[in-house]
């Protein structure tokens, strides 16, 4: 065998190697989406979303109350975490623009999107928990924001430096002080990307299981109050699936299937809006 | 620099307001640490901290904690999960960025970027109702075949195979952090310019031969960066692992045997802690985790952000 036919040959191997990695990365997204789908359809019915949990080892019942406390959590979550984390990029963004704390805090930001989120959920037992006495959907949505600051922090900061500075210098000429140019004319032109932003942030949260194992902990009872224990759908999903009723396995796989498709809708929308914007 | 800054009194204001939010990061980092340093203190006063970190005590009813089954769990599932996931993510990389025809490389990229937004509770789920039988009735019982007669390797495969074990956990661990090593590989080996490449191509060499010498070593700090964040992501991941690792505070040389993370024991036990030192011994691990994973992020960003600047000059 000469020199170039080993050469070929070395390089075929890889290559095809490297395929193969592909369609293994490819062929595990759709053994679980579609182990998702499966399951979750046969699970999925009406009485799912309308009725309350059937007590522990009875047939029937619904996820009524883990559905809307997993809304009432993400919305207050998203309430407190989407100003905070705007306006933190727009400070990094504008007034420190160039500052060196302004690359200091993106970095920190960096960081805190990676730590893990159950420490988060310690830190929030330890400040809000414990003080109060019990559990609550309140701590839920506060652990679920700081997720979502920095997030929603670094998409911020990084679209508003997408506008183009001389957009900035237009309206300075015209005498508009600097926090008119901000809101009048640099969130305009990012407003889909903040959006953008939002959505993903949204998505990354309401996946959370960890930070409300010991914040908002369960509650097996309707309840819309904030300031007690609530049920979400994610830590539902926890206990039916590690629990021993079948029946409560059908109920995991279908709120499994729900969030799923909620999550990868808002992924697959905010990847769509950049892609249309910022091609 | 800023011509108009502070001569508005609302300008000051909105300022102010955009600093305080953006500070809130910074404030909750050093919150973080003063509260679990202050929430642990019964239990670094108790066991100190070479003692607790080298202890593979964990006994609630005598009150006697150690940090090591769970910190030999964290890093032995990571580490698995690593090395399970590097080279099919390099691949993935390669596959995308050099190899794939045009109109593949967009679904593709998609795919693996759907990967890294499914929640890590459906991960464990799915681990638990669906890999942990096909590993134990297929996968383990084969694996503890081919290495029966070889000597060392055997003992990693001792036991019976129950899907609940070390195996399985890091397996979901690695599906779930191939996405995010793949896609900052692939956005550094998208950052090797043309030009080299052709040069090379144009003395003849493969295209193997262009990846494995030319981007490759163009785009190796980027791609370590993306293997230390990944590091990171895995050592703090809780859900994923929670449903198949069991909770079994003792060190085993089997991967074929339950374990303990730090991130599944806080999962499993801190609702139920009794006591106080029992508590504070879990925030103590929650510090030690938070150190380590800590560390490690910040690594991975400065690799990053070395790799950053090299790529912009």
């Amino acid at each position: 065998m000469t020199r170039a036919q080993q050469r070929k040959i070395e390089g075929g191997i890889a290559l095809t190697l490297s395929t193969l990695a592909a369609f293994l990365g490819l062929f595990w997204l759709v053994f679980i989406l579609g182990d998702v789908l499966v399951h979750g359809i046969k699970a999925l019915n009406l009485s799912l979303f309308l009725s309350d949990p059937a007590p522990p080892g009875m047939e029937g019942g619904g996820l009524k109350n883990a559905f809307i406390g997993q809304l009432l959590i993400t919305l207050f979550a998203t309430m407190i975490g989407v100003p905070v984390g705007v306006l933190g990029g727009t400070f990094l963004a504008e007034y420190a623009r160039g500052r060196k704390i302004a690359r200091i805090i993106s970095v920190l930001a960096d960081i805190m999107v990676s730590v893990p989120s159950i420490v988060i959920g310690t830190f929030i037992y330890a400040i809000l928990v414990r003080p109060m006495g019990h559990f609550s959907g309140w701590a839920g949505s506060v652990a679920l924001s700081i997720i979502m600051i920095p997030v929603v922090l670094r998409t911020t900061e990084d679209m508003l430096s997408l506008v183009p500075w001389t957009l900035r210098e237009a309206a300075f000429a015209l005498g508009a002080p600097y926090y008119k140019v901000i809101t009048q004319v640099v969130y305009r032109g990012a407003a889909t990307g903040i959006l953008t932003g939002i959505l993903l942030s949204i998505a990354r949260v309401a996946g959370e299981t960890a930070p409300l194992l010991f914040t908002s902990f369960n509650n097996s009872f309707f309840s819309t109050d904030m300031k007690g224990p609530m049920s979400s759908l994610t830590v539902t999903i926890f206990q039916y699936a590690m629990g021993p009723y079948e029946d409560w396995h059908a109920q995991a796989w279908a709120a499994a299937f729900v969030i799923t498709v909620f999550i990868l809708f808002l992924t697959i929308t905010g990847r769509l809006i950049i892609k249309w914007r910022y091609k | 620099m800023l011509p108009l800054l502070k001569k508005n009194p609302v300008d000051l204001v909105f300022s102010s307001i955009t600093a305080i939010a953006s500070f809130s990061v910074i404030l909750f980092i050093i919150g973080i640490l003063y509260v679990l340093i202050s929430e642990s203190s019964l239990a670094i006063g108790k066991f100190g901290v070479i003692k607790f970190l080298t202890s593979t005590d964990w006994d609630p009813v005598k009150e006697s904690f150690g940090a090591l089954t769970n910190i030999y769990g964290t890093v032995v599932t990571t580490f698995l999960s690593l090395v399970l996931a590097i080279p099919v993510a390099i691949g993935i990389a390669i596959f995308v960025t050099e190899i794939s025809p045009n109109f593949l490389k967009g679904p593709i990229g998609a795919a693996i970027e759907l990967l890294a937004a499914i929640p890590s509770i459906i991960y464990g789920m799915w681990g638990l109702f669906t890999l942990s039988p096909i590993m134990s009735a297929y996968i383990e019982p084969f694996l503890k075949k081919i290495t029966a007669n070889i000597p060392f390797v055997s003992i990693l495969f001792q036991g019976t195979p129950m899907g609940i074990d070390i195996l399985t956990a890091s397996v979901i661990l690695s599906i779930m952090i191939i996405p995010f090593t793949a896609s900052i590989a692939r956005d550094s080996f998208n950052l090797t310019p043309a030009v080299v490449k052709e040069s090379a191509y144009a003395i003849g060499a493969t295209k193997w031969e262009v990846i494995k010498n030319v981007v490759i070593p163009y785009s190796k700090l980027g791609v370590f960066g993306g293997i230390v964040l990944s590091l990171g992501r895995a050592l703090g991941e809780t859900m994923a692992v929670a449903f198949v690792l069991g909770n079994n505070h003792r060190i085993t040389t089997s991967l074929l045997d339950a374990a303990a993370t730090i991130t599944v024991t806080l999962a499993n036990e801190f609702a139920e802690a009794d006591n106080d030192v029992y508590l504070s011994s879990l925030f103590y691990l929650a510090l030690v985790l938070f150190v380590m994973s800590f560390i490690t992020l910040a690594i991975a960003k400065f690799f990053l952000l070395k790799a950053e600047r090299k790529y912009s000059r």
